[in-house]
Formats: structure tokens, C-alpha cells, sequence
């Protein structure tokens, strides 16, 4: 019993190792320093949303609006700069605002309605993705202050913001979920809700606020894409989710809730990463890759339920 | 001799520590309506389960039609036309009542479902059954009552030769009852043999022709109905010595701590009591009688539509689970591994969930504190584990329920309600369960507790309060305590 979970939980960083060693044979392209730097600024976004996934996973929901989410950050802080003149600050704070209450009227719907949280992102996905063109009636906003780019392209020391920013999220990240009192209440809800609910737990207060915190992360995450692309797109983001969930599913955070770490994460992220970069550099077209990536989500919660039904038995 | 359609000769079984049928024979005859009573416990089930082929005797035979059978089977027992009514409906809610009936052997070409045959054969089968029913309507827009009668027109499609029913007026309403009475006597005029397990003996007296009590796995008596009054029955069933004992304690309850007015709402009407400080006051009742309710109430699980609870004089309004832990009321509910405990954390993330908040800075939680408090209460009730770390679902079920005690004693809890505190654990840790109840008595602990095990309430409680059908039936001191009149109290006799 004790042996099996030590081998699942080396799993994962073996199978990082595996792919690391080889793309480094494939090509010589991958193993370099800047590379490295590449890789974790591509999966910057991607991590500072599954760390907020993983909160909305553990308690046994699902957010299929964080790709648009971050398109709508995108779109309203750019038109609010372009447009509107606003300063950088403020209006990347609208931004971040606006995907916040949208975080919020997720949690709200949920809770309240008790839909299935699959259903109501969904339909808050599409909602949210229509926005994204209103704004501006399907055009981008070009023309961003030059301050904009800092985000997305600029570094801090020999790092890069983004991956500072990513860095900072998945420590508070770790932390919260395991020092808090919040960290304890996720994974009570996601492991048995009646019970936490009965041992005086506001559960729905909970469960709102997990959505709203990965809305708040889809706003960050959102400003760091509209620097790299230093337009705002309404497709920008689009479909995200797919590689959040993945790296989190890969990672060990279990889709049926109150299992998951953020260490387990941050090597299905760095997993996603490593995938894409190493296929993209040996020049495989973005179509193989999509296929490979649903692989590799498919095989990840396959091995996890099979792994379930060996336990229970 | 050959209108027996059924015997069972010398089944036993065991399960590991208990008896649950001991050399049990019994016979049925065609059309005839047979009447199985006894506790909780007393092997009611085990037998029905033979008998359906859901499980196999240890020894002994099942004959149907005077044919034995070794092997009973689901299968054999479905062929022989051998069907039970469980408790718990076999029914597909948003499916029709003629689909219901023929699920698994729809009229048609074997491609194509024939709709209007198939209704056409429910409509005579209610006919049949003398009910008035759509086999249109979908089955989650009926009534218990009619879902049951569903179930009943299902084994009469199937041409069913031995009906066995298991308690199926406990959740009907008064009137219901008559129109299954009447189906069940309509039955035996076409000769369908009826196994009918109730408590309620009043209808045991309009239909049944015989009736087996049954009491710890021994058959007690098999009698003519004509032969009986009730309270030799009541006698029979409860009438054995007490195998188990409590531990002797001279309480003296002080002041009232908990005062319930009037409270209604979650099927509940009007119950008013209160609770002495130091005391154990016992919940009897049968299984539907409104216990559990009851006390999720008062602990804010459910809400309430009428009444006050006031603790210390003070009217409270509990509206969450929290604003009950607050004023130092607790529970431990009914179901332990799905509402009491969280099986895949460890015992300490259990223990600390209620009171996290306050043994935290600005949310950070202080382990040390936490382990503290942790540590004292795993330590007083002696919990059996490696350590705290360890997974509750790895601890066995005594130990679970007193990780259940700790956490509610480390709220700072003064009133403790305790859903069957014993239910699914062994004898030992009971006997450790009851040891703890009376020392936390002793340090002026009140406590409400619910027990369907009769000699459980007798030997626990100061008082006990009997519910029936969401009503007090009525409330017992001490020195009135007696099996008879606790189960004719919860009965309505």
C-alpha cells in the first residue's frame, strides 16, 4: 500500500525525465540554456492557471472559461489603454476585475443552481468568448503602450517577469493549500462535502471562492498573453483550458476531487511544456502536437482511474 | 401436502460473530399470507435474502413446490416466480409506469419497443391490482405509495408465485396503507403466496394468516393469527434476557441546558422537550419515525419551519451547523462514513476541521496548537491508530466513531447529539463508546441519543422520548422503562 503510492508518486517526475532526455537526443536545440528560459515562459501562463485549477479540481468542479477569460482581460484592458487612454495600471486592474466577477458569477451560478460546473463553464465559455468580439466588434486593438511589453517580455535579473510572476503564484499557491485554513476546506468539500458542510464548513462560500480566485488568475494570466502578443485578440487564449487541465490530470490532481498537489502540478505543467516545445522545435506541425497532448490526457486519467479501481478493490 | 409452495428446512447462517439464522424452518402455503416480525437484527433479512437466492444458507434446504434447491440463485428464484419488494425502490425515476413494468422483456419485434401493447398490458395489470394509474406518467411524479404499487404490478408481470414484502407500509401515509392492504388481500384471492415483514402489528392482524416471530436468528413462535393478541406477540418479539450489559451509573441531572418548543418543519410536528445538565436522554422510535430529523434540526443540518431551541434560556436561531457548534451543541450523525468522518483525510484534518479558524492566524493554521488539541482529545478517548497522520478510512469502525467524539469534544461542545453512536461496530469498542458517554456525563456533559437498539436506550438513557410518525409518542423516567412499552409507544398501539 505504502510502496504503491511512493512509485505513482515518482511516476510523474519520470516521466518528465523521459521526455527531457529524449528531445535532448533528438536535437541538439533543445538542451541549451535559452531554450530552458523558453520553455518555462511558454508554461508560465499555463501554470499560473492550473494552480488555480487545481483549487477548483480539488473540490470537484471543473473550469472549461479560463482560456476566454484570459481573452477577455486581454480585450478589455487593451481597448481601455488604446481607446480610452487609460494608464497601464489601471487599466490592466479593469482587466483583471472584470474576469474576477466573471469568476464570481461562476461560483454563484453553481452554487446556487447546483449545475454541474462542467455545464455552467461551458456556457460560461461561450458566453464569454461572444464578449471578447463585441467589444470591438471582431477587430484587435493594436497600438499598446510601450510599458505593456515589461509583462510578457521583459526580464527581471536573468529571468523573465512572466516566469517571476508564475514563481510568486505557485508559492502562494503551495502555501494556501497547505498552511491554510482554506487549503484544509478544499480538500474536505472535494473529498466529502455533506460531512464538511455537517462539521460547520460554509461550503458554498468555499466553492465561490475558488472560482473567483481562478478568475482573478485568468486576469493575470490574460495580461501576460496580451504583453507577449502586444495586441489584444479575442481569440487570445482560446482553448487553454485543455493544456490547464491536462498538466494538472498529469500532475495527480484527481478529476473527481480532495486529491492533488501543487508540486504534482508544476510537473505536468513543466510535462505540457517540454511536449510542445521539444515537438515544436523538432518541427512537428501544431496539428501532430494537438494530437499528442490529448494523448497524453487521455493515457494521464485513464492510469488514474485504473489506479482507483485497483485501490478499491 | 402439495399447497405448500415453499419450506425452508433447518437453513442456518452465520456471519463473522453473529448468528444471523439458527436452524430457522418454516412453510408457506399457496395463497396464504404469512406475517415475519421481529427486531432489528433478528434476521428477517438474512432469511429473505435465502430465500431470493441473494445469499447462500450454511446448511439447510429451500424447497419451492417441493422441489429442493441446494443452490439458490437471483436467477432460479425469478424463474420460480420468487419476487421481493425491498425497502428501497428498483424504479427509473424519469421512465414511464408501463416501461418500469417491462423493463428487460419489452413487447416488439425485439428492434422496435411496442408502445401501445405495452401499455395496453400495464392497463391490465392495474385492472388487475384494481388501481387507477396512467402507465404514461412517469414514475418520479407518483407517490410512494404508487411507486410501490409500480413494483408490485412489475412482479406480477412476471408472473410471480411468492411475494415477499419488506416493511412496505413504512413510508406510506395512513390511507396508503388501506389501498396496499387491499391489493395484498386481492393477491391472495389469486392464490399469490405473501411473505409480509412489518412492525406494525395492527396490520399484521387485518391480513395476515400466520404469523413467525423471529428473534436473534432463532425462530421464537409460529402461530394461527387467530390464536394471538398482541401483547404475546410484543412478548415474543423483545421478550429475551439482556445478553449485553451498561455500565452501572448513578446520574444526577442539574439544571436544563437545552430547551426544545414546539418545533416543526422536515417532517417533524410540534416536538417539545428539554435536556438536563449531565444527562443521557435517549431518542426511541422506529426507523422513519423522525429521530434523525429531529435532531438535525436542532443542529441547524436542516432547517426548521416552527419553534425554538434555547439553550441556557437563551432562544437561539440556528439556521447553519455552525451557529449550533457556536453555542456548543454537536452532532455525530447517523451515517459515519458518508456525514461523519472524511475517509480519505487523516485523523487529525478530521478532528480540527469544525474549530480550524480558531486555531489559526489570519488563516494560517498553527500546527502546533492544532496538534495539541489533537493529541488530548485522540489520548482521552483512546483511539487505537499509528498516528494522527493516518487515513481515517484505514481505522476500523469503533475508532472512526470516536475520531467522530473527538472532533465534536474538541469544539467545546456541551451538548452532544449522538445518532447511533454504536451502529456497525463490535461489541468491545460498544462497551467503550458507552464507558465514554457516561464519564463525559460525569463532567457535565449533556447528551441526546438516538438508538434503535432497544436494550441500547434502556440501559443508556436517564429518559427516553419515543417519537412516532414525526409526533412525540411520549417521554419515559427512568423507572418506567420497559421494552413493552417503549415498542407499543413507537408502534401507536
Amino acid at each position: 500500500m505504502h510502496k504503491e503510492i511512493k512509485v505513482q508518486k515518482l511516476a510523474v517526475p519520470l516521466i518528465l525525465v523521459i521526455v527531457v532526455a529524449l528531445f535532448s537526443i533528438l536535437t541538439p536545440n533543445f538542451r541549451t540554456w535559452g531554450n530552458f528560459i523558453t520553455i518555462l515562459r511558454q508554461v508560465s501562463m499555463i501554470c499560473i492557471l492550473a494552480v488555480g485549477m487545481t483549487g477548483v479540481l480539488l473540490t470537484g468542479g471543473i473550469d472549461l472559461s479560463v482560456g476566454v477569460q484570459m481573452g477577455l482581460c486581454g480585450m478589455i484592458s487593451s481597448l481601455l489603454m488604446v481607446n480610452y487612454g487609460l494608464g497601464i495600471l489601471p487599466a490592466c486592474l479593469i482587466g483583471v476585475a472584470a474576469t474576477t466577477m466573471v469568476g464570481l458569477i461562476n461560483g454563484l451560478l453553481i452554487t446556487t443552481t447546483r449545475m454541474p460546473p462542467l455545464i455552467e463553464t461551458l456556457g460560461m465559455s461561450n458566453i464569454v468568448f461572444g464578449i471578447n468580439y463585441l467589444v470591438t466588434g471582431g477587430y484587435p486593438v493594436s497600438g499598446l503602450p510601450k510599458g505593456m511589453s515589461i509583462l510578457g517580455q521583459g526580464y527581471l535579473g536573468f529571468l523573465p517577469v512572466s516566469v517571476v510572476i508564475m514563481i510568486l503564484v505557485v508559492a502562494a499557491g503551495a502555501f494556501v493549500l497547505q498552511k491554510t485554513c482554506f487549503g484544509r476546506y478544499l480538500y474536505a468539500i472535494g473529498n466529502n462535502e455533506e460531512a464538511a458542510r455537517l462539521s460547520a464548513v460554509n461550503t458554498k462560500k468555499m466553492l465561490v471562492l475558488v472560482y473567483v480566485i481562478q478568475g482573478a488568475l485568468c486576469g493575470i494570466a490574460g495580461l501576460i498573453l496580451l504583453s507577449r502578443v502586444n495586441s489584444g485578440q479575442p481569440i487570445s487564449g482560446k482553448n487553454t483550458e485543455m493544456d490547464v487541465i491536462t498538466a494538472c490530470v498529469v500532475g495527480g490532481v484527481s478529476t473527481t476531487g480532495g486529491e492533488g498537489h501543487i508540486l504534482g502540478v508544476i510537473f505536468g505543467v513543466l510535462i505540457i511544456g517540454v511536449l510542445s516545445n521539444g515537438m515544436a522545435v523538432l518541427g512537428m506541425g501544431e496539428y501532430w502536437q494537438m494530437v499528442l497532448k490529448g494523448l497524453v490526457l487521455v493515457i494521464a486519467v485513464g492510469l488514474d482511474c485504473i489506479g482507483k479501481l485497483h485501490r478499491s478493490r | 401436502m402439495n399447497d405448500k409452495v415453499l419450506e425452508l428446512k433447518d437453513v442456518s447462517k452465520a456471519y463473522p460473530g453473529v448468528v444471523a439464522l439458527d436452524h430457522v424452518s418454516l412453510d408457506l402455503k399457496r395463497g396464504e399470507v404469512l406475517a415475519l416480525m421481529g427486531e432489528n437484527g433478528a434476521g428477517k433479512s438474512t432469511l429473505i435474502k435465502v430465500i431470493a437466492g441473494a445469499i447462500a444458507p450454511d446448511s439447510g434446504v429451500v424447497c419451492i413446490r417441493g422441489k429442493e434447491y441446494r443452490q439458490m440463485t437471483p436467477q432460479i428464484s425469478h424463474s420460480l416466480g420468487i419476487k421481493v419488494i425491498y425497502q428501497e425502490f428498483n424504479l427509473f425515476p424519469s421512465l414511464s409506469i408501463a416501461e418500469n413494468i417491462f423493463m428487460g422483456s419489452f413487447p416488439g419485434n425485439g428492434i422496435t419497443v411496442d408502445y401501445r401493447a405495452m401499455e395496453e398490458s400495464a392497463g391490465e395489470l392495474f385492472e388487475k391490482m384494481n388501481v387507477r394509474a396512467d402507465p404514461k406518467t412517469k414514475v418520479r411524479d407518483l407517490s410512494v405509495a404508487y411507486m410501490q404499487l409500480v413494483e408490485i404490478a412489475k412482479a406480477l408481470s412476471k408472473n410471480v408465485k411468492i411475494l415477499i414484502m419488506d416493511e412496505p407500509t413504512a413510508p406510506l401515509t395512513a390511507s396508503e396503507v388501506d389501498i396496499l392492504l387491499e391489493l395484498v388481500r386481492n393477491l391472495k384471492k389469486q392464490g399469490v403466496s405473501i411473505i409480509y415483514i412489518s412492525h406494525r402489528l395492527n396490520e399484521v392482524f387485518q391480513i395476515a394468516d400466520r404469523v413467525v416471530v423471529l428473534r436473534d436468528g432463532h425462530m421464537i413462535s409460529e402461530r394461527d393469527i387467530q390464536e394471538v393478541d398482541r401483547s404475546t406477540l410484543v412478548h415474543d418479539m423483545v421478550g429475551r434476557n439482556v445478553t449485553e450489559t451498561f455500565p452501572e451509573h448513578s446520574r444526577h441531572p442539574g439544571e436544563v441546558v437545552l430547551r426544545v418548543e414546539n418545533l416543526s418543519g422536515n417532517g417533524i410536528q410540534g416536538v417539545s422537550f428539554d435536556l438536563r445538565k449531565g444527562e443521557i436522554l435517549g431518542l426511541a422510535g422506529l426507523v422513519g419515525s423522525g429521530r434523525t430529523e429531529l435532531v438535525r434540526m436542532i443542529y441547524g443540518a436542516d432547517p426548521h419551519s416552527g419553534g425554538e431551541i434555547c439553550v441556557e434560556q437563551k432562544r437561539l436561531e440556528i439556521r447553519k451547523p455552525k451557529d449550533a457548534i457556536d453555542h456548543g451543541i454537536t452532532l455525530a450523525p447517523e451515517d459515519r462514513k458518508r456525514q461523519g468522518v472524511i475517509l480519505g483525510l487523516p485523523v487529525f484534518e478530521n478532528i480540527s476541521l469544525p474549530i480550524i479558524r480558531t486555531l489559526s492566524r489570519l488563516g494560517v493554521v498553527d500546527r502546533r496548537a492544532e496538534r495539541n488539541v489533537v493529541d488530548r482529545q485522540t489520548e482521552r478517548l483512546r483511539v487505537k491508530m499509528p498516528d494522527a497522520r493516518q487515513l481515517v478510512k484505514n481505522l476500523s469502525g469503533g475508532n472512526q466513531q470516536k475520531i467522530v467524539l473527538a472532533k465534536l469534544l474538541a469544539s467545546d461542545s456541551r451538548i452532544l447529539i449522538l445518532d447511533e453512536p454504536t451502529r456497525g461496530i463490535d461489541v468491545g469498542a460498544k462497551q467503550e463508546i458507552y464507558r465514554i458517554m457516561n464519564e463525559l456525563c460525569d463532567g457535565g456533559m449533556s447528551i441526546i441519543m438516538i438508538s434503535s437498539e432497544m436494550e441500547e436506550v434502556i440501559g443508556m438513557s436517564d429518559r427516553i422520548l419515543v417519537m412516532h410518525e414525526g409526533k412525540m409518542a411520549g417521554m419515559l423516567d427512568r423507572k418506567d422503562f420497559s421494552q413493552e412499552k417503549i415498542l407499543s409507544m413507537a408502534a401507536n398501539i
